[in-house]
Parts: structure tokens; C-alpha cells; sequence
């Protein structure tokens, strides 16, 4: 069960308020028309699929219905930060200490979800 | 190989069943091989077995991290069927099913195929219609299938709730009675066994560390035990499929998830077929141990944890109890996850890539175990030919951006 801090919200609730939204960071291209079909293919249906740190898109579906973004380890599940629409993440493949200003606060935030563990 | 039989049986009593073979050998890996297999669960097995047995290529390595088949297919429900709606998809299932029909005589190993039925349910009016115009595919491709309505659905299992006052009345279900479930561990057993005898080897405990790729074509993979040549290779490895691809510079349209299942404690006889609902979400069968093994739907997020949620294992449970509400006291015995590789259209990839000589055979989804040696035999047909099998053809990586889709959400939904 996780236990996710919502940053609209500001508060820790439960996993099941939620819902996962795939991954985040996903640009629509700006002029569709102008894609060959590879690129609207990969836009479409090409996702990150990491074994390891992944930002992802959340919606807070039964609380304030707003949409966030967690980054998550994908074997021990643990996450590592949640942020707003439009933040850049503190945790990344390449800095999984952080690399940001923010990414100490954010780490206490999230560091109070007991039982995050599946 | 020692052919198992009833005499084999009675002479291995007379020596206390203290001299019964090995099942397969545990080789030393050879320096080359014509074909390597990365993935021993049960499509990576049958895959080598058919190579060997039907064409003819016998030099082979299977090669896998950890175990033989303590992947997903160790993990699934074990349900067998092959009422998919699209043409693509049905012929795939339902190539897969003649093999299932006569697979124990064929590797000399009991699979426990029992062909007791599937129930598919609809509690809508879509639901229904749907199903009528599934039911209709099905037959035009010479797939057996019938409608039922809530009384012919209440004859077949009488411990289902049927009434009009359940929150989500059975209207009605598509009946497949070809369909059924079989034992998984036997078939990965199985089907080492026999690609064994006929000299596959199988190195278990050895895991691919990445690709010898040079000019755009393989020629071998590099393993914790050293390195081993193949002009060919032949990725099954489900969950972990994206992070293969990845070592060979390829990205596949895969999501990763936890799929769980769970079984009861064991009980006497009470549910012979096996039953599925989209609407409700679950679906239930009983083993012939007498547990009841129960399944549902991922988890939504992606993970590689091979466990999964508490909220998932309540919902299933709910639609089971919703369903069956005699089983509302029956207690759970285990709980597990697997690490399924979906697709965005819920139909597999079997295709080639761009590196040349490397193929993949992944995005089963929550569904992979009916198609086992199906999947193995048209994939083995591709590998020894360098061309896709007729029946892999659609299944192409291209149609991603092609936008030849096969969608068959509808048919994989939740039933798996």
C-alpha cells in the first residue's frame, strides 16, 4: 500500500484516493499534422519501461482531482518525491541522490509515507 | 530419454523409484550455438522444443537467470482458451489450442490439460451484445462458442449467484467448451524435458548481461558465464523484455506491471469450469488439488516487484465473493505477482528488429500461458526460416507505426 503525499494537497493519504496515470513528461507533438508516422507512433504507444528510478503521472482522483507527478522506484516501489505539474524532477536516472534545491525538502515530504512497500 | 508409462511406472516401483532419470541435463555452455533461446519459462521452452523436434535445428541453448519457468509461468491462472474476436488474434489462440489438444502424448508428460470450459459473463446489455458478436467471430474462424443465457449459465455452475436481486445480474456469458486449464509447472517441465532429449541445451542460472551486435548483425551474448556465439537470437523474456531490448538499443511499446493472483485453501469439489467477468472484475477456477485459484486485474502503476497491492487482491475478492457469495468464508492460502509485458492494443509482439538476426517474442500481457506452445511453434518456424511465420506476420513490431493494430481489449480485457 502506498502512502502518497499529494502536493496540491500538501497531505499524506492513501494509495486508493489515487490513480496512475502512466509515464509524465510527455509532450504532445506541437504540429501533429507535420509527423511522419514514426514519430506519432512513438508518441502514441512508446513508453519509458525502467528497471530503476521513473517519473510518472498521478491523478489525486477522489481528493482535490488535480494531476501530479511521483518519481518511483520500480523493484522496491519506494518513492523518492512527488511534485507539481509543470516542476522538474529532483530524482532522476542520473542523479538518484537528487540534484536540486528542492530535492531535500521533497525527500522530506515523502519521507514520512510509512509502509510505502507494496 | 526415458519414455514415462504405466510399465515404466511399475518397474521404477520395483526399485523403490530410486533410479528414475534426470529430467534434463545441466550442461556446461558450448562456445557457439546456431540458435540462443534468452528466457527459460515456457514460450522460451517450447520455442527451443519445436526448433529441435519439427525443424530440425538442434544445436540450441536455452538461457536463463534464474530457474525454469519461475517467471510468469510459474505465476499465471492456467486458463487455456482461444475465443479471441479478431481474425489475427484467433488464428494465433486457436493454433495454440490444436497444440494444447494433443500436447502430453507429445512430449511424453502430463500437462493435466483438462478441457472443463470457460465462462465469460456479461452483466450489460453491451456486455451481451458483445459477446453475441464475439461468440459469431469465433465460429466463422472455426473456434467452437456458444451463448448462454442466465438459466443455461446457472444449469452449468449452480453455485453462482444468478439472481435478479445480485448488484450486478448475470445476464447471460459466452461459452467456450473446448477451453479449459492445465498444470504450468508440468508444462515448462515438460517441455524441457523433451527439447532436452532431442540435445537443446538448457543453462539455467546464466543471465544475459547484453548483446555482441556488430554492423547491425548479432552474432552471440554476453552472459555471467562467459560469452556465447549465435547468429540467431530469440528473446522471450516477458516483464523484463524492455529492459532486453534496451541492451540492444531498441525500445518496445511495453509497460511492465505487477499481475496477481491467489489461491484458496484446498476444498472438496464445488466448481468444475472456469468462470470470468470483465463487469465485476475477477475470475475464479478450481484446481484439481481442490484450491481455488482466483486472478484479476494489474496493478496500475508500473513495477518490476513481482508482488502487488493490497487494493488489488480487496477488489478481486470482492467481485469473487460478488459472484460466488458461498465462497465468502473460504480462506486464502497464497498470494503472488508476476511482471506481465503489456501492449497497447493487448495482442503480443513476434517480430524481427532492426538488428539483424535478433527477434522478439514478448507483450503477452496478462495472457501469455494459453498461447505457450503455440507461441513456441510459430516462433521456432520463424527463427529457422529468418522469416516471420504466417501466423506471427501481423504481430509485427511495425504496426506501431503502421497503425495495424489488433485490438483485442475487448477479448483480453480482464479474462485471461
Amino acid at each position: 500500500m502506498f502512502y502518497i503525499h499529494c502536493p496540491y494537497c500538501g497531505e499524506l493519504r492513501e494509495e486508493e484516493e489515487f490513480h496512475p496515470k502512466g509515464q509524465a513528461h510527455l509532450a504532445r507533438p506541437a504540429d501533429p499534422m507535420a509527423c511522419t508516422d514514426e514519430e506519432w507512433g512513438d508518441y502514441l504507444f512508446f513508453r519509458d519501461n525502467p528497471r530503476g528510478i521513473h517519473h510518472e503521472l498521478w491523478l489525486h482522483a477522489v481528493g482535490c482531482r488535480k494531476f501530479f507527478n511521483i518519481t518511483r522506484h520500480t523493484v522496491s516501489y519506494d518513492i523518492l518525491e512527488t511534485y507539481m505539474m509543470g516542476e522538474q524532477p529532483s530524482f532522476t536516472a542520473e542523479h538518484p541522490q537528487g540534484n536540486s534545491p528542492e530535492a531535500a525538502l521533497r525527500q522530506a515530504q515523502v519521507a514520512q509515507q510509512a509502509g510505502v512497500h507494496a | 530419454m526415458q519414455r514415462y508409462s504405466g510399465f515404466g511406472l511399475v518397474k521404477h516401483a520395483l526399485s523403490h523409484h530410486e533410479n528414475w532419470q534426470r529430467q534434463w541435463r545441466n550442461p556446461t555452455p558450448k562456445k557457439q550455438y546456431d540458435v540462443i533461446i534468452v528466457g527459460g519459462g515456457g514460450h522460451g521452452l517450447a520455442t527451443a522444443y519445436y526448433l529441435a523436434k519439427e525443424f530440425g535445428v538442434k544445436n540450441v541453448a536455452v538461457i536463463e537467470k534464474g530457474w525454469l519457468g519461475g517467471g510468469n509461468t510459474a505465476r499465471n491462472t492456467t486458463i487455456v482458451r482461444s475465443n479471441y474476436l479478431w481474425d489475427e488474434a484467433a488464428a494465433l489462440y486457436e493454433h495454440s489450442m490444436k497444440l494444447w489438444e494433443g500436447l502430453s502424448q507429445d512430449i511424453n508428460y502430463n500437462v493435466m490439460f483438462s478441457q472443463r470450459g470457460v465462462l465469460n459473463l456479461g452483466h450489460t446489455l453491451q456486455d451481451m451484445r458483445d459477446i453475441q458478436r464475439r461468440v459469431n467471430a469465433n465460429r466463422l474462424n472455426g473456434i467452437d462458442g456458444e451463448v448462454l443465457d442466465a438459466k443455461g449459465v446457472q444449469a452449468l455452475v449452480p453455485i453462482m449467484d444468478c439472481s435478479k436481486s445480485a448488484r450486478y445480474p448475470v445476464l447471460g456469458a459466452s461459452w467456450q467448451p473446448r477451453a479449459g486449464v492445465a498444470r504450468h509447472d508440468a508444462v515448462a517441465w515438460g517441455f524441457a524435458r523433451a527439447a532436452d532429449a532431442h540435445g537443446v541445451d538448457i543453462l539455467q542460472q546464466t543471465e544475459v548481461t547484453g548483446f555482441k551486435i556488430r554492423d547491425g548483425q548479432i552474432y552471440g551474448v554476453h552472459t555471467n558465464r562467459g560469452d556465447i556465439e549465435a547468429k540467431t537470437v530469440g528473446c522471450v523474456t516477458a516483464g523484463n523484455s524492455g529492459v532486453m531490448a534496451g541492451m540492444a538499443g531498441i525500445k518496445l511499446p511495453l509497460e511492465s506491471h505487477p499481475l496477481q493472483a491467489l489461491v484458496s485453501e484446498p476444498l472438496k469439489p464445488v466448481l468444475d469450469t472456469v468462470v470470468m467477468s470483465n463487469h465485476v472484475h475477477g475470475y475464479i477456477s478450481q484446481s484439481d488439488k481442490g484450491d481455488l485459484v482466483i486472478g484479476a486485474g494489474i496493478d496500475g502503476y508500473n513495477g518490476y516487484g513481482q508482488r502487488g497491492s493490497y487494493p488489488t487482491v480487496e477488489h478481486t475478492l470482492q467481485a469473487i465473493v460478488e459472484m460466488f457469495p458461498i465462497f465468502s468464508r473460504v480462506r486464502m492460502n497464497r498470494q503472488w505477482g508476476g511482471i506481465v509485458d503489456t501492449c497497447p492494443d493487448a495482442c503480443p509482439i513476434l517480430s524481427k528488429t532492426r538488428v539483424k538476426g535478433l527477434y522478439f517474442n514478448c507483450g503477452w500481457g496478462t495472457g501469455g500461458f494459453k498461447a505457450t506452445p503455440g507461441s513456441g511453434h510459430v516462433f521456432a518456424a520463424s527463427l529457422a526460416k529468418g522469416e516471420m511465420h504466417s501466423i506471427a506476420a501481423p504481430f509485427s513490431i511495425d504496426r506501431f507505426h503502421t497503425g495495424a493494430l489488433v485490438d483485442e481489449h475487448g477479448a483480453a480485457g480482464v479474462a485471461h
